[in-house]
């Protein structure tokens, strides 16, 4: 049997130091770990769960929202603040997982879940470069429905699964980080790394750094946005293409913008080309797909994916259509 | 008296009768019970987890298995290293093809009277690979833990050959033997001159991808040696065939075998024997120790075999009143040299329409992979997805409403055979389902959008044989206390048999459902039935009908001179009121208890074989139904939701409505997963499966079910036992075709490739 040690960590500073271990992971919900671990895809040496650690969900003093990282998903996407604020953040949670998962899963474990990537699972039969770096790929000229059209190397096409993740980086959220030596934030945008040559590597994370909190800032636009999610079935599926959005509008004019993608690339796509596309422009048909072509321009599809670059291309436009007849409502 | 209201009896088969000569008698003379709602009888059981399943037994000094399967699908082992699993802790044995017992090949399911055997293939005797999961290695140890983790110690190496694709293998098709007995190729007449000198046509081609069986309790056996006797536990759709298969594989003799399978979580066609099984057992032999082998999700997919994927031709010519001058069924499908199931997809166009000629045929290319197997409606569920297609296109190209099509092409007898209909009566399901449906609302194609939507209608029939198997028996028990208990080893997969079968003897013998219990699941019953083909009920019956007529001969032989029925024949009682009456005066009545009790017995015991299927020669035999369905396609991303489905369905008589209602949304639930998301993902380049699991391998969840609305015409079939032809496989039919025809109505698009996938209607 492959020994497993498991602590309940006390605090940050307890998980922290028995974390320190080379082969330890922080175990949140254990809703994408433990199957990991199941699959052989992880296999630790100890598990320090950090799921007593900070779970509350409050108001900064801007009027920002700090949501503790042990704090689960359900609770996030229920809690009065973001339903009214972010609304976009609520609805990307409740499409994501089942009930059941999401009241296990917490913020800071959904933020590091690894892929869905059939190959990446299949550590008996297949070749994966993030698994085993050097390996090879056997995604690229396999099945790669649910893989990426944008920011994906030769050595690996994997998206990053959440939903969540989408939304915060719309919104803009900071990730408060703790380690031995100390504190520090790192924007949501930052936080996930592209495949380049190192698809082993997914995060800026320092080994043994602890997700502690995630913050949002403040935001007016975010009382007047969504999410919208496309996939293969009505529920319990992964994203073929999501999108979250926000809009303003000063008379036609787009006045501020957000926008992120997800389900098409390692990490939680922000659509800074869109948006800038947006910004000032009126709000039409014509401004919402010529933005969504901006930011697809370096998309690039694979035999089972390439009809994604169309698909978010349409959704992103139907999004910020239905948030602009929502505002002039 | 006592119990039930008194009815007029239900009087006994004559000697000799069987279904082909006409109605069973109790069709025409009803208790009640028949037709009554009844919800399942091991319900309760069920729902407080009593009802034990083949993983949940435990067997003194019980081992657990964990298999380790190939990742190559076409090649040898050349080294195995198994010192490493062999030290782990707990570690009882590792088995492989170098300490593997010598072991028969199954006998293959379908092509012997004997035989469940998935595939043919001899089950670890050698180092030769022949699809990629193919086991490699048993590990059993004192924990299922430990089994697992020990398999994955074990260091296999290969030399392998790139496994043929698809396209590579279509190079070189070949005609099978046989589809599940029948012919390959029927033909009426020139077809393909017909077709080419029809005033219209269509002539096109369908594909459907593989998919895997996911039946909600995956794959288990708990079995052990005592002495050479065999005692397993299984899950099984076909008690005495997995028996005697056991028997074969290891040179026993029948008896020898003791097998039970009371409760099954789900079969659709998977649960006959797979390579778990003889492994299991030839573990547990070289073991001494009695084994479990419960399949992970995973190894369901990588030892059963499911549905394989088909390309299929379907060509229709018509003169100018739209009558088919032509029908025309062809295609291919993957399969292996090692299993005997090529999908019968031609199946529906040999007896659905009139035509004038007729052609279908088969060819199968052979493939490095797992042999593929029976899923729900084999055949009938992916071929009427192309054929109802096809006359869907045709009634546009007709310009003709779908269903007046159909209504006009409908056969007065089977185009194939020649043959009478038992029944059918698909004119009036159609009529019927039309009205309840609204089908006069229907819109041009996409024409109709509420929003981003786009609402679209459609129509498909479907239809399904029936069957019933040979070599059925039936023990009936009759004890002092007026209690019948019918013994047949047949299956109960959820499908509610026993409740069935207890309504159906219930209603034949004149008792209340209290005082009929039906046992079954045991390789001990006599005979041999088989959870299949739809067929189970009409077997079942036909044993039980020979068994009741036995049962009253020796009742009356037996009852003496006191018994107010002395001197009446078998011919002049029938069943009623918990006793016998002669039909003439049904004031000579007496209990079936005290018939009993005159005998100074406590039970008199007879068991009677059915009838041959004879009637499946005289009659074509089918079921039939309609389809509608309403969709929605979103315009922006091509996604579509099924928003309204009706079932209208002519199977015979329904025999309990709560569980019948149930098995037509399950199978319409299954065709839902058909048309829009199921697909096994398999990788041409190794031959493995890349989404052995439920969160890959997508079937519909709650959201994509709309509620489903089902009716049925309820006419007897004069032909089959208690009228009723079988049910459980029809609701899977013409589902497909339905949705893919709403969505034609809705967009104006024809997708001709399943899934239907949101892509596909970008």
């Amino acid at each position: 049997m492959i020994e497993l040690a498991y602590v309940r960590a006390s605090d940050a500073s307890d998980a922290i130091r028995r974390a320190a271990d080379a082969n330890a992971k922080y175990l949140g919900g254990g809703t994408n770990l433990v199957d990991l671990m199941r699959e052989t895809v992880e296999t630790p040496a100890a598990v320090v769960d950090v799921t007593g650690l900070q779970a509350d969900i409050h108001q900064t003093p801007d009027g920002g929202l700090i949501i503790g990282a042990a704090a689960r998903n359900t609770a996030v996407a229920e809690h009065a603040a973001v339903r009214a604020r972010y609304p976009m953040l609520t609805r990307a949670i409740v499409a994501g997982a089942s009930p059941q998962i999401r009241n296990m899963a917490t913020v800071g474990g959904n933020l590091l879940q690894r892929t869905r990537c059939t190959y990446f699972y299949d550590t008996d039969g297949s070749r994966c470069n993030k698994r085993s770096p050097g390996e090879g790929c056997d995604a690229i000229d396999g099945f790669n429905r649910y893989h990426a059209i944008l920011g994906a190397s030769e050595n690996c096409v994997a998206t990053h699964p959440s939903d969540m993740c989408v939304a915060l980086a719309a919104l803009d959220a900071v990730v408060h980080l703790r380690a031995g030596s100390g504190e520090r934030t790192v924007a949501i945008c930052d936080l996930h790394t592209l495949p380049g040559d190192r698809p082993d590597v997914e995060t800026v994370l320092e080994p043994g750094e602890l997700i502690t909190a995630v913050e949002i800032p403040p935001s007016e636009i975010a009382s007047r946005s969504t999410y919208r999610k496309v996939r293969d079935r009505s529920s319990y599926a992964f994203a073929l293409v999501s999108v979250a959005a926000a809009l303003e509008l000063d008379g036609d004019t787009i006045a501020d913008v957000r926008v992120a993608l997800g389900g098409v690339a390692a990490r939680p796509w922000r659509a800074w080309r869109a948006e800038k596309a947006l910004l000032g422009r009126p709000a039409t048909e014509a401004t919402f797909l010529a933005a969504a072509d901006a930011e697809l321009a370096e998309a690039r599809g694979l035999a089972g994916n390439a009809f994604k670059v169309e698909l978010a291309r349409r959704t992103l436009a139907a999004v910020l259509q239905q948030l602009t007849e929502e505002a002039r409502r | 008296m006592s119990g039930t209201e008194s009815r007029s009896a239900v009087p006994i088969v004559p000697e000799g009768w069987t279904p082909k000569s006409g109605d069973d008698p109790v069709v025409r003379d009803k208790h009640g019970l028949i037709g009554a709602q009844v919800s399942r009888l091991d319900g309760p059981l069920k729902v407080r987890g009593e009802a034990r399943f083949a993983a949940e037994y435990l067997m003194e000094g019980m081992v657990y298995a964990a298999l380790r399967y190939s990742t190559i699908a076409r090649g040898h082992v050349t080294a195995l290293d198994t010192a490493a699993a062999e030290a782990a802790p707990g570690v009882v044995l590792v088995m492989t093809h170098r300490n593997a017992p010598q072991m028969q090949p199954p006998p293959l399911f379908l092509t012997a009277p004997k035989a469940a055997g998935g595939s043919s293939l001899p089950v670890m005797q050698d180092d030769s690979i022949h699809w990629n999961g193919e086991p490699v290695a048993v590990v059993l140890a004192d924990t299922q833990e430990q089994a697992d983790h020990a398999a994955t110690l074990i260091e296999v190496h290969y030399t392998s050959s790139t496994p043929r694709t698809f396209e590579e293998a279509r190079q070189h098709p070949r005609t099978p033997d046989s589809l599940v007995g029948q012919p390959v190729e029927v033909l009426v007449g020139d077809a393909e001159a017909a077709l080419a000198d029809a005033a219209q046509s269509v002539d096109l081609t369908y594909r459907t991808p593989r998919h895997n069986h996911n039946a909600i309790e995956p794959h288990a056996v708990t079995l052990g040696w005592d002495g050479d006797d065999l005692i397993v536990h299984d899950a099984s759709q076909g008690v005495k065939l997995h028996a005697w298969t056991y028997a074969q594989a290891f040179g026993l003799e029948e008896d020898q075998v003791h097998l039970t399978s009371p409760y099954v979580g789900g079969g659709f066609g998977g649960k006959t024997l797979w390579s778990h099984h003889l492994l299991g057992a030839a573990a547990s032999k070289l073991a001494g120790r009695p084994v479990r082998v419960t399949l992970s999700r995973e190894g369901v997919y990588r030892l059963v075999g499911g549905r394989t994927n088909t390309e299929q031709r379907v060509a229709i010519g018509t003169d100018d009143q739209g009558r088919f001058t032509a029908l025309i069924h062809t295609g291919i499908s993957a399969m292996t040299p090692y299993n005997a199931l090529a999908e019968q997809f031609t199946f529906p166009a040999r007896h659905m329409y009139a035509t004038e000629t007729l052609k279908t045929d088969q060819q199968v290319v052979d493939m490095d992979m797992l042999a593929n197997s029976f899923m729900r409606a084999p055949g009938e569920s992916v071929g009427t997805f192309a054929l109802e297609s096809a006359i869907d296109e045709l009634a546009v190209e007709l310009d003709v409403d779908p269903i007046e099509l159909r209504i006009r092409n409908d056969p007065e007898r089977d185009p194939s055979s020649g043959l009478p209909f038992s029944a059918r009566n698909l004119v009036q399901a159609w009529r019927t389902g039309a009205e309840r449906f609204a089908w006069e609302e229907r819109m041009a194609p996409g024409t109709r959008r509420e929003g981003e939507w786009l609402v679209g209608t459609g129509c498909a029939a479907a239809t399904y044989p029936y069957h019933r198997f040979p070599g059925g028996v039936a023990r009936l028990r009759l004890d002092k206390t007026g209690h019948a208990t019918v013994e047949v080893p047949a299956a109960d997969m959820g499908m509610a048999t026993a409740t069935t079968q207890t309504i159906i003897t219930a209603e034949r013998l004149g008792l209340p459902l209290e005082r009929v219990t039906v046992a079954y699941g045991d390789s001990a019953f006599p005979g041999s039935m088989l959870a299949g083909g739809s067929g189970q009920t009409a077997s079942i019956s036909g044993a039980v009908i020979a068994a009741q007529r036995a049962l009253v001969e020796q009742l009356l032989a037996l009852a003496g001179d006191d018994s107010p029925l002395a001197g009446l024949t078998a011919d002049e009682v029938g069943g009623r009121d918990e006793g016998l009456c002669e039909l003439a005066d049904p004031s000579r009545w007496e209990s079936y208890a005290q018939i009993v009790q005159r005998t100074g017995r406590d039970e008199v015991v007879v068991v009677a074989s059915a009838s041959d299927p004879e009637e499946m020669q005289a009659y074509s035999m089918h079921s039939t139904g309609a389809l509608f369905c309403e969709v929605r396609v979103n315009a922006v991303t091509g996604e579509t939701r099924v928003s309204r489905f009706l079932g209208s369905y002519d199977c015979g008589r329904i025999i309990n409505p709560t569980t019948a209602a149930s098995q037509f949304r399950g199978g319409i639930i299954m065709g839902i997963g058909l048309a829009l998301m199921e697909e096994t993902e398999f990788d041409e380049r190794t031959g493995r499966i890349m989404n052995p699991s439920l969160a890959e391998y997508h079937v519909p969840v709650h959201m994509d079910v709309p509620r489903i609305d089902v009716i049925w015409t309820d006419i007897p079939d004069p032909h089959a036992p208690a009228g009723a032809r079988g049910i459980g496989e029809i609701g899977i039919t013409g589902v497909a075709a339905a949705i893919a025809n709403a969505i034609y109505n809705a967009t104006g698009r024809r997708v001709r490739d399943l899934p239907i996938t949101l892509d596909k209607l970008l």
